[in-house]
């Protein structure tokens, strides 16, 4: 693990502290998930659309190199300017030479998870440029200094008194008003003098089509629309992975993405930016950032085809129980934690982890990605690369269950007593975790196997 | 026919009545019965812990023990799984064992059901009954329908539970929700597994149940060490003890 | 050192002898999965046979709301109705010049800040989620569904489709250089998940249902 970096489990067990505020963010999590069962449930052909666009996004992956030339020459075509950035840093880079050139030191950003991914806004802010985040969600936590917890409700760690008070001091509101409504027009009314005023405006991509070279941004608040429609410049960042061959395959993917984000049957707004309007400029940038290396392990190049509903994170009952900050990566949850050790193995050796495998990430997936495995394989991965974080955390109850339970120890010979190192709940031992919050199953006078003998053998 | 008998190593341990109620549930339905004694784990904890590679020789000694079953039958969902995803033979020539024991590695719920196509049980348990779902029964190995499908209801456990006498199952307000027992996640990340065994009990009181079952004794150990460590007076019971009470 | 690149590998590398874009490339063809077949859209859809009350039903539950008139000047009714005298009312629609500006098209987007009400027309509605499919040429500017306060959206009522799948068999290769699907009002629930209608974008979305 890196420096001031807390490990999942440790994170999570300061976060379950405060017992009523974990219930509280699993309610809150549950709900959306409950939201999203509905809509699922009222289209008939909702395994079919899963289905279709899994094997859609299959497709563009494996014929990815061909279809971002098709993009790129189409997006020229169109009159847009595309860059190509390796790494977090080419990222970043060009969109400050983009601002550079127009002479501009603020900018107004929608939501990007790729822009949390790069650290875009530190990196500008540390050339003296100001970003203000214009997702409602987004800003709340940017004026807290925090980094989201959650994808598509970045907010969703805080409760309204949070909000109320933050908004009270940045935004100088009423002091203890959290009622959402008010809240809400005051964010409209501070980001709409920003939208009015800001030269520049940076966009997310949730789809981008080889076939035509437009993209595709979803919102439901209009900020994106708010910002790039009034801006002289256009920025749209996204990882190469958004790409999809063709118009019609949008079809699929929007019946799918709000469904199983949030429950809505469509975002509000949809927008397709294809050619900036006249006078305006737009640029693309393309960004791999690992992604090219995530397509060349067979086991986990599916991660790639992740449309960032947030579905898997709202189910995952560890998430709703830790929060977002536990993962300590730009995209927490399920699919955080089998795209983030490819970022960085190191730092992320926790995150496969932080899962009991349930599978019900897998269950929601929008484009079917076998979640669940790749924890499992994740962690085979981990552990041969050496970041075995897991194996030394239970040697000492393992040790102690060895040495204090001799008809265990005798049992089965090597393996069994290798195995049964790793079953710690059989330590009756207040070191053991287990026994912090749980008591230890009763002892039987005899064993299966000794009454088998007994009475069968 | 003749059913190897896979009884995991915690129950084995802890809990005998569950292989006890297990084996007299086939041999009442016809089974011969075998219980390979040099049978130790199948390997799933330290599989699940990053250590697959290193669970070779388990997958051996697997093999030699149930090797030429008709089937292999065992009281747990979560370990069924592994050595239905999992298991494969250290040396080349012996795979087509390996691939034999996959496919005959049922557990117990989906054997009565799907095989032995139990439809009259005489069994009674005049009692109030939350079912938990073993996630790697219900997800894994589909033993009945998972909420997050748009597809037709379906359950084996019920469809047992249903032929018991005097049982009362109730309804739960998330009905196939994860424990938090994971296997070694009970213990490195005892925060949450822990929180999430808490809210299943809660889930499971607030319907009032005397007893909760379920087909893995792994997530029913977790959730009775919560509600042994609450003092509640509510127990938990194997399916197998269930569906051979008399 | 010598330049290897070929006159377009040059083009596009401004620092390097390999552009970023000639790596990504690269190591994307490199490390792509062999090729696997589109699937077809054959069978997706939405069997639901009374589209106009599923569209209705569908923008009420996400806070929009549907009048269905008889003709465009209608709309002058419900303007009175809901809007100050001294409201600032533009449209693209020209039945409508005597209630609303119409000549604000090439002005700068900024203007329109002061917006109250925009009335402008749809191509068609998707009865399944209530959007209407909307591009640059019905819109006067990019911006002025989003910009204005409220807003109306007059389509046919025959012009009502029933999936997304059938919305884009119907777009079809149409050029444009902007589009939106907007289905009800700008909202948010970024608040401890209490939905708010106007975040950003209109607070009100009236759809006007014109007889077929």
């Amino acid at each position: 693990m890196g420096n001031n970096v807390l490990e999942h489990s440790a994170a999570s067990e300061i976060f379950n502290k405060d017992t009523e505020r974990v219930g509280w963010h699993d309610e809150t999590l549950w709900f959306v998930r409950s939201k999203r069962d509905k809509a699922a449930h009222q289209i008939q052909d909702w395994e079919l659309l899963r289905e279709t666009a899994s094997a859609i996004k299959n497709h563009g992956l494996s014929n990815l190199h061909d279809y971002l030339i098709q993009f790129e020459q189409n997006a020229l075509n169109n009159g847009v300017q595309v860059h190509w950035a390796a790494d977090a840093a080419e990222h970043n880079a060009i969109v400050h030479s983009i601002l550079s050139k127009h002479g501009v030191k603020q900018m107004v950003k929608s939501k990007s998870m790729l822009t949390e991914e790069c650290h875009l806004n530190e990196h500008l802010s540390q050339h003296g440029i100001e970003v203000i985040d214009t997702d409602l969600g987004e800003r709340i936590v940017q004026l807290r200094n925090e980094p989201p917890s959650h994808i598509v409700l970045p907010a969703i760690h805080l409760k309204k008194e949070d909000v109320g008070e933050t908004f009270h001091q940045h935004l100088g509101t009423e002091k203890g008003n959290k009622d959402p409504q008010y809240l809400t027009e005051a964010a409209r009314q501070h980001l709409r003098e920003k939208f009015l005023t800001r030269k520049v405006a940076l966009t997310g991509v949730n789809f981008a089509v080889a076939e035509t070279g437009e993209f595709v941004v979803c919102t439901n608040e209009g900020n994106a629309d708010m910002g790039a429609h009034l801006a002289d410049v256009h920025i749209a960042c996204m990882g190469f992975e958004k790409l999809i061959p063709k118009r019609e395959h949008l079809g699929v993917f929007l019946r799918l993405l709000a469904r199983s984000a949030t429950g809505q049957p469509i975002t509000t707004y949809s927008s397709h930016f294809k050619k900036p309007r006249p006078g305006q400029e737009m640029h693309i940038v393309i960004v791999d950032n690992g992604r090219s290396n995530q397509l060349g392990r067979a086991d986990f190049r599916n991660s790639l085809k992740c449309i960032r509903c947030g579905a898997c994170m709202n189910t995952c009952p560890v998430y709703r129980r830790s929060g977002g900050h536990s993962y300590h990566n730009a995209v927490a949850g399920p699919i955080g934690s089998i795209l983030a050790p490819n970022l960085d193995m190191k730092q992320n050796a926790d995150l496969p982890f932080a899962s009991t495998l349930c599978g019900s990430c897998s269950n929601v997936c929008p484009v079917k990605i076998d979640i669940h495995d790749q924890l499992y394989k994740w962690r085979q991965v981990l552990v041969k690369e050496g970041h075995a974080t897991i194996a030394k955390k239970l040697s000492m109850s393992a040790m102690t269950f060895t040495l204090s339970n001799p008809k265990v120890y005798q049992l089965g010979g090597k393996i069994g007593r290798f195995m049964m190192q790793l079953a710690p709940f059989a330590v009756n031992n207040p070191l053991n975790p287990w026994y912090k919050q749980r008591d230890m199953p009763t002892p039987p006078k005899e064993s299966f196997r000794e009454w088998y003998l007994k009475n069968k053998g | 026919m003749r059913v190897g008998l896979f009884i995991p190593c915690y129950v084995d341990q802890f809990y005998p009545q569950v292989g006890i109620a297990t084996l007299e549930l086939l041999e009442k339905y016809g089974c011969e019965v075998h219980f390979p004694l040099n049978q130790t784990c199948c390997g799933q904890p330290m599989a699940n812990s990053g250590f697959e590679h290193l669970t070779g020789s388990c997958n051996s000694l697997f093999i030699d023990n149930f090797d030429g079953f008709d089937y292999i039958v065992c009281p747990s969902g979560s370990c069924t799984l592994h050595i239905k995803d999992h298991l494969h033979a250290e040396n080349h020539q012996d795979e087509p064992k390996a691939q034999h024991i996959r496919k005959r590695v049922y557990e117990l719920v989906e054997f009565l059901t799907d095989i032995l196509q139990v439809k009259d049980l005489k069994a009674a348990f005049p009692h109030k009954v939350g079912l938990h779902q073993s996630c790697h029964g219900q997800r894994g190995l589909q033993l009945s329908q998972m909420s997050e499908l748009n597809a037709p209801h379906f359950s084996k456990p019920e469809e047992l539970l249903s032929q018991v006498s005097g049982l009362e199952l109730v309804a739960l307000s998330r009905k196939d929700e994860c424990c938090g027992f994971g296997g070694t996640f009970c213990v490195t990340e005892e925060a949450i597994s822990v929180r999430m065994g808490q809210d299943r009990v809660k889930d499971h009181q607030q319907q009032g149940v005397e007893y909760i079952t379920g087909g893995d004794m792994s997530c029913l150990m977790h959730l009775e060490g919560i509600l042994k460590r609450q003092k509640s007076s509510i127990k938990v019971v194997h399916i197998a003890e269930i569906l051979n009470s008399k | 050192m010598r330049l290897l690149g070929s006159p377009s590998s040059i083009l596009f590398s401004k620092n390097s002898i390999m552009s970023s874009r000639d790596k990504i490339l690269k190591a994307i063809a490199k490390n792509q999965p062999s090729l696997v077949a589109l699937p077809s859209l054959n069978g997706l859809g939405n069997p639901t046979e009374d589209i106009v009350t599923q569209f209705k039903t569908i923008l009420s539950g996400i806070g929009g709301q549907v009048i269905e008139i008889e003709q465009i000047t209608d709309i002058a009714a419900f303007v009175q109705k809901h809007f100050a005298p001294n409201a600032r009312i533009i449209s693209t629609l020209p039945e409508l010049s005597a209630i609303a500006e119409t000549n604000w098209q090439n002005e700068d987007p900024h203007t329109l800040e002061n917006v109250d009400f925009a009335v402008i027309k749809g191509h068609f509605g998707v009865a399944e989620n209530s959007a209407i499919w909307l591009t640059e040429e019905l819109l006067g500017q990019r911006v002025s569904p989003f910009i204005a306060q409220y807003l109306g959206i007059v389509i046919n009522k025959n012009d009502i489709l029933p999936s997304m799948q059938e919305a884009y068999q119907r777009i079809g290769q149409a050029e444009y250089g902007f589009g939106t699907f907007l289905a009800g009002p700008s909202k948010t629930a970024d608040i401890e998940q209490s939905l708010v209608l106007g975040a950003h974008g209109a607070r009100g979305l009236t759809v006007f249902l014109v007889a077929s």
